[in-house]
């Protein structure tokens, strides 16, 4: 199931505008190839981002979520991504109770200057949900991932 | 709703690896769409004609165009639909180059890709709502921070066009880099003799508050209406009273103080006036070394001072600054050279940067321009210099090229070579970089005409022998070790951000690179713009920068300002945060996490306390949407339906792909 076998799996993005989606634009611009399982939903601050809307993800059928925002004390909005970082690690570990592993959620920093970083991240984190697999939907599976 | 889709091929750049022609296609079957195309080149006049033709004849409501990044283009096509008549935010980009043509090969797959990231921006499209900009008023002042070259060009330019100017800057004198300097390239004028006349109008400019020996505390408020906390720190000097006569200088006991402006090759008093050109030309106690302050009793500079200026209670003051625009020119700093262990930079005295070999070459300098070794101020016969000294150096974190140094170098070369004629320079490079306008010719007349061997290689180790340094190197043209016996060796250290460059752009709002270099809107169209608006970058502060490209960007800020200043009233973005008070609990959770305290409570005449947003205020973060428990309260443009709608089209897309 690697996406060299040419299987793509679901992966969900939430960038923030200022950053993260200019570090993406620039890795484009760079031409710096990168798996492409990845679809990115732009916000403006990594602090928009409700755990609801990653829940939301999960449950309509992504195998993996990653948030992406501006480093910390880097942040346009001067401490938006404080705020990401608290909401979002209490989800990460809320996760497994539902039956998603913690390893299909990720959030990371990359600023508008790292394309090489974003292509790392990108890369990495679409292969971890490679190796994960697809997440058997709620009702499907036997709510054990958790235990992972 | 009935919404357009157009989906460009960008010539080859999303064509190539994109079916841009079948994304249309698969287009006309998404919820809502009436009408979708494709086209070569969408930002084209032709290509923006066709949108708002397509707008008119299938009377279309919303717009999607799938092409390049909303950060390049977003604005360009709002404008296109707005002259066609529809409300400006009826509008998405799905980004189909950076995001996806770009970085995949694989065309089955980018196209995929396409289709649902269009999918998802016509979900989003169809969500959107009609915002309308309200208008507030501008405050016609411009704040300069730094005031180098570069930030003076911003102030002179500003306040020529009619402004009023707040320049702020560090250190006690205004002058920046430039006027520690010496001689400038490629023309070997005296850097003091064209920088002094600039100094002086700016000091006597009526448009100019200069706030020297200041310090940028605090920044609040938005583009049009910053508040601007200023740190004025003590001097210990009344400087209402001070005439500048230096008396006080002459008399100070204290003769080892730090000498900031000769880099540390000389000492100075504890009171002292940097130079001889400062403006202002007021002395300033430096408590670190002076005895009033270190012993507890000196007082000499206040019995010496004929006017009684001299005042050691003196505090920190703050003042506060009302300005509309902001243009930062803060310039760079070098890299500690004790980090080049090698080169023995900071263990051996005759081992210096250029900046010192700057001062000692310098008229006005610790040595009337004579060049001296620093360990036994004899003068040198054989001087190496080292470029690239930290710079464009991965294993020092600084793979970027300084940009000045090859050039410094050369004319450090030609000026020993007129200052002592009989000596021996040899310069160790790895490339030299001499871009500019009469850059070259001018490294070719420091090797041609005035002599210095260049040898192209990197320098393994410096290291003593007697009353020598022995610079070990390598010439990779010649394929052999190298071994020069120096008397003197001069680094072209690394340009570094200025210090306390990432605090300041914490203040700022803005952003900054690894190196803590301040990252401009666009890198090639937008480059002295940064991404908060109002804010503007000119000089070194973005980069490293020579002199004419601080100047030039300078002028380029302070007309950014005057074009912004050219309006008497500004557009508000609506895309900011709005209370629907009918699901409002009151519970105020929204105003306690607003990093701009942009939200306040407001009773209505039932006796109900909700949230409201002040308008100007709000930035847009949506950090208050993501923490309201009702959802009472949402940001506009990225409301929770609306994101949901994009997460969902996608999972659709997803449902329906692996079922079919």
């Amino acid at each position: 199931m690697s996406g060299v076998e040419g299987k793509e799996l679901r992966v969900v993005g939430f960038l923030c505008n200022w950053c993260s989606y200019g570090g993406a634009d620039t890795a484009g611009v760079s031409r710096f190839k990168q798996p492409t399982d990845l679809r990115i939903i732009r916000v403006p601050c990594s602090g928009r981002v409700d755990p609801l809307l990653v829940v939301k993800a999960f449950m309509s059928g992504a195998d993996g979520v990653l948030v992406s925002g501006c480093h910390p004390r880097d942040c346009h909005y001067a401490e938006g991504n404080f705020y990401a970082r608290r909401r979002l690690e209490v989800l990460k570990r809320f996760l497994p109770f539902m039956g998603v592993e913690p390893g299909r959620f990720e959030y990371t920093w990359v600023s508008a200057s790292e394309g090489a970083r974003w292509q790392k991240v990108v890369t990495n984190f679409t292969e971890q949900i490679h190796n994960l697999g697809p997440l058997h939907h709620f009702g499907e599976g036997d709510g054990s991932g958790g235990d992972r | 709703m009935r919404i357009g889709v157009f989906v460009c091929h960008c010539g080859t750049n999303i064509g190539g690896t994109v079916d841009s022609h079948q994304v249309a296609e698969e287009a006309k079957q998404f919820p809502h769409v009436a009408y979708s195309t494709d086209y070569l080149y969408t930002c084209s006049e032709p290509g923006q004609q066709e949108i708002q033709q397509a707008i008119k004849e299938h009377n279309l409501d919303g717009v999607v165009v799938a092409a390049c990044s909303p950060i390049m283009h977003e604005n360009t096509f709002r404008r296109t639909i707005e002259r066609a008549g529809l409300n400006r935010y009826m509008f998405e980009m799905a980004n189909i180059r950076e995001h996806c043509s770009w970085i995949g090969e694989d065309k089955e797959a980018n196209t995929r890709k396409a289709i649902e990231l269009v999918r998802m921006a016509v979900a989003k499209v169809a969500n959107n709502v009609h915002l309308h900009p309200s208008y507030f008023d501008v405050n016609k002042r411009v704040l300069v921070i730094g005031a180098g070259v570069a930030g003076m060009q911003a102030a002179l330019d500003c306040a020529e066009g009619g402004l009023d100017v707040v320049l702020v800057e560090k250190k006690s004198s205004i002058g920046g880099r430039m006027a520690q300097l010496d001689k400038t390239f490629p023309t070997v004028d005296c850097s003091i003799c064209i920088l002094g006349p600039k100094m002086v109008d700016v000091g006597q400019h009526d448009k100019i508050k200069l706030y020297t020996y200041s310090e940028i505390e605090d920044i609040s408020g938005y583009v049009g209406n910053y508040t601007v906390k200023i740190r004025r720190k003590a001097t210990y000097v009344d400087w209402a009273k001070c005439t500048g006569c230096g008396l006080c200088m002459e008399k100070c006991p204290s003769k080892k103080a730090f000498d900031y402006h000769n880099e540390g090759v000389a000492y100075t008093t504890a009171i002292n006036i940097p130079f001889p050109q400062a403006i202002p030309k007021k002395a300033r106690i430096d408590p670190k070394y002076c005895r009033q302050f270190t012993k507890g009793k000196c007082g000499v500079c206040a019995k010496v001072c004929p006017v009684g200026a001299i005042n050691y209670e003196m505090e920190d003051e703050i003042i506060t600054e009302e300005v509309g625009a902001i243009i930062v020119a803060t310039g760079y700093g070098l890299m500690n050279i004790e980090e080049l262990g090698e080169y023995g930079a900071g263990r051996y005295p005759d081992v210096i940067t250029g900046i010192q070999y700057e001062r000692l070459l310098n008229a006005s300098g610790p040595t009337q321009g004579h060049i001296v070794r620093p360990s036994d101020g004899e003068e040198p016969k054989r001087i190496v210099f080292i470029s690239c000294a930290g710079s464009r150096d991965l294993s020092l974190g600084r793979p970027y090229c300084s940009n000045f140094c090859c050039m410094y170098i050369a004319k450090q070369a030609i000026l020993t070579r007129d200052h002592i004629p009989n000596s021996d320079v040899y310069v160790f490079y790895i490339d030299i970089r001499a871009p500019g306008k009469g850059y070259e010719e001018f490294v070719r007349r420091a090797q041609e005409e005035y002599g210095a061997q260049y040898i192209r290689g990197r320098v393994s180790r410096v290291y003593p022998r007697g009353r020598h340094m022995i610079v070990k190197g390598v010439d990779t043209l010649l394929g052999t070790q190298v071994e020069v016996d120096a008397d003197l060796v001069v680094l072209a250290t690394a340009a570094t951000c200025a210090p306390g460059a990432e605090e300041l752009a914490e203040k700022l709002r803005i952003s900054y690179d690894g190196y803590g270099f301040y990252i401009e809107s666009h890198p090639k169209l937008r480059p002295v713009e940064t991404n908060t608006s109002g804010i503007f970058l000119a000089g070194a502060c973005q980069g490293p920068k020579d002199i004419p490209a601080s100047v030039g960007q300078g002028s380029a800020a302070a007309s950014k300002v005057l074009a912004l200043f050219s309006k008497d009233k500004l557009e508000s973005d609506p895309q900011i945060a709005q209370v629907d008070e009918s699901r409002c609990i009151g519970c105020l959770k929204c105003a306690e996490t607003c990093p701009f305290g942009a939200i306040e409570e407001r009773e209505l005449r039932d006796g109900r306390i909700v949230a409201r947003v002040i308008e100007t205020v709000c930035q847009g973060c949506g950090l208050c949407t993501a923490t309201c428990p009702p959802g009472a309260i949402q940001l506009q443009q990225f409301t929770d339906n609306q994101i949901i709608a994009e997460v969902e089209a996608l999972c659709q897309a997803w449902k329906e792909r692996s079922s079919g």
